[in-house]
């Protein structure tokens, strides 16, 4: 059977240019960059140098405002508790959203649970947008460091940066940082734009490899280094960097730049024409995040009476693989039930919490077709109805009574 | 362990895409209705009991994950021509076990199936003492 992948806000395959980036770095240029004197290590410094320098050129940063890390939440992680370690003496108070990855909310809870930090969770409107009137009222002469993402993976709506930074900016002396991991394979960024401090980056949405992320530091800012050792990454993220990674994030920003546009045009056409089929072959179907401010390649609902596992294994048997914030489908290697959570987002935009276990996201990339795109329209208007053949909160509807829906308490 | 089957077992995935009993009886002798706080699903089990007492048809309608599905699918099979005090011993394990296992976090979907034989079974008898 045909293999449909649409849930490139998970893992996007590495470009193959990518790949043929990295290569070298493997066998031949294995040097470790921190041994430069000699000629091995040189070769492999100057390649750290240079990838540092174009991603450092992907957002408009300066070349020792990148800080390479293992990923993402390695970035997140140094924002954060890097951030709050080093700035305590000036104030214990954070804020950040209530639809952010768990890299951001579980080192801020752990900064609230052991270290006396207090942090406050916007809520965010049923699209998913953090108010700035909102925020500028939660601003406290403590607060030390906001954090909002710049899109959010799940929903895809992507927030308006610039306007929170400039409320911080204008009300506060806190430094603001953004995880764009969602967002950077489709927004284009620029740093000192946006006048924003720090910024969490991965190749995640940019065909690179898995294994690497960046986080943008900027000058001046003190950060406490979370993993200590060898003084790599100027003493802030110490090991001998990931190079072959390195290298292959690098070529994925260099390409991501140059194609965003292209990418973006040919992604929308295929979000529309998923989420207009949707529309209009399927009942009870209730679009989540913002219709036009969001990703180009994320089309996310969910769906009334049915299970959002049993929408993906349904899915994945017909061949398409797609993702779920639902509570079932959240932690299939967890130890006991109580690793299974709802998706946070799903609840901060108002979604019945008994209902928002029906979630879909389909989330597009370069390699998806519209022939693809009408087979999972062909498809999945069947799914859903056997699932719903199945639900007893369907037999009730269809039989007169309204199923009772708990209302989430916001 | 995952492999190429994704979490389940081919025993799980059989019984969730072709569910065996699905639907209502509609003139039921016990209908058991639970929930599953944890995740928001629902299992309805519907109980056909003859005057001995042997349950001669039951079908299911769930709101649930794979697991919860196939647990449900597997149960009305299990206790089908059962009497009511054969299908009172079925447990959760023994449902999990003829699913050839089921992974950690998903046994409390099995507990559903369970607890549905059992609330079933009450409402028959809650029925029949009210004749
Ligand atoms: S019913 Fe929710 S995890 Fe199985």
């Amino acid at each position: 059977m045909k293999q449909i992948f649409m849930d490139y806000a998970n893992a996007t395959p590495c470009d193959s240019r990518v790949l043929e980036a990295m290569l070298p770095y493997f066998i031949e240029k294995f040097g470790n960059p921190s041994s430069h004197i000699i000629t091995k290590g040189n070769e492999a410094l100057s390649a750290l140098d240079n990838s540092r320098k174009i991603v450092a050129d992907f957002i408009g940063a300066k070349f020792e405002e990148i800080i390479f890390t293992s990923g993402a939440t390695e970035a997140n992680n140094l924002a954060l508790k890097g951030y709050a370690f080093a700035n305590q003496h000036r104030g214990k108070h954070i804020i950040t959203t209530e639809i952010e990855h768990f890299s951001i909310t579980s080192p801020l809870r752990t900064l609230e649970r052991l270290f006396g930090f207090e942090v406050t969770y916007l809520p965010v409107d049923s699209f998913g947008f953090v108010s700035p009137d909102e925020l500028k009222k939660s601003l406290r002469n403590e607060t030390i460091l906001v954090s909002i993402q710049l899109a959010n993976n799940e929903i895809g709506t992507v927030q308006d940066l610039k306007e929170l930074i400039s409320v911080v900016k204008e009300n506060s002396s806190a430094v603001f940082h953004s995880d764009a991991t969602a967002g950077c394979g489709f927004i284009d960024i620029n740093v000192s734009e946006l006048n924003i401090d720090l910024l969490t980056l991965s190749p995640t949405s940019l065909y690179g490899p898995k294994g690497v992320g960046a986080l943008f530091v900027k000058n001046g800012l003190v950060l406490q280094p979370l993993i200590e050792g060898g003084f790599q990454e100027g003493g802030l993220r110490s090991g001998t960097e990931n190079l072959p990674a390195i290298v292959g994030f690098a070529k994925a920003c260099e390409l991501g730049k140059i194609e965003m546009s292209d990418r973006c045009n040919y992604l929308k056409p295929l979000r529309n024409r998923l989420w207009e089929g949707i529309e209009k072959n399927i009942d009870f179907v209730h679009f989540t995040g913002h219709p036009e401010k969001r990703l180009p390649n994320n089309v996310s609902f969910w769906i009334e009476f049915a299970e959002g596992e049993s929408l993906l294994l349904m899915l994945n048997y017909m061949g398409v693989m797609a993702s779920s914030g639902s509570a079932c489908s959240s932690n299939l290697r967890g130890k006991s039930e109580d690793d299974l959570v709802a998706s946070p987002v799903l609840t901060a935009i108002g979604v019945p919490k008994d209902i928002c276990t029906g979630s879909l996201t389909f989330s597009l990339g370069m390699s998806n077709t519209i022939e693809e795109i009408d087979y999972v329209l062909q498809i999945f208007p069947g799914i859903v109805n056997r699932l719903w053949q199945m639900s007893p909160f369907y037999l009730d509807k269809i039989k007169g009574h309204t199923p009772k829906l708990t209302k989430v308490d916001k | 362990m995952a492999d190429a089957q994704g979490p389940y077992s081919p025993k799980v995935m059989e019984h969730f895409l072709n569910p065996k009993n699905m639907g209502e009886i509609p003139d039921a002798s016990g209908i058991g209705e639970v929930g599953n706080p944890s995740c928001g699903d629902v299992m309805r089990l519907y109980l056909k009991i003859n005057e001995n007492e042997i349950i001669e048809d039951a079908k299911f309608m769930t709101f649930g994950c794979g697991a919860a599905i196939a647990s449900s699918s597997m149960v009305t099979e299990m206790i089908k021509g059962k009497t009511i005090e054969e299908a009172l011993k079925v447990t959760n394990e023994t449902v999990a076990e003829a699913l050839g296992g089921l992974p950690p976090s998903k046994i409390h979907c099995s507990v559903l199936a369970q607890q549905a034989i059992e609330a079933a079974i009450k409402d028959y008898r809650e029925k029949k003492a009210k004749k």
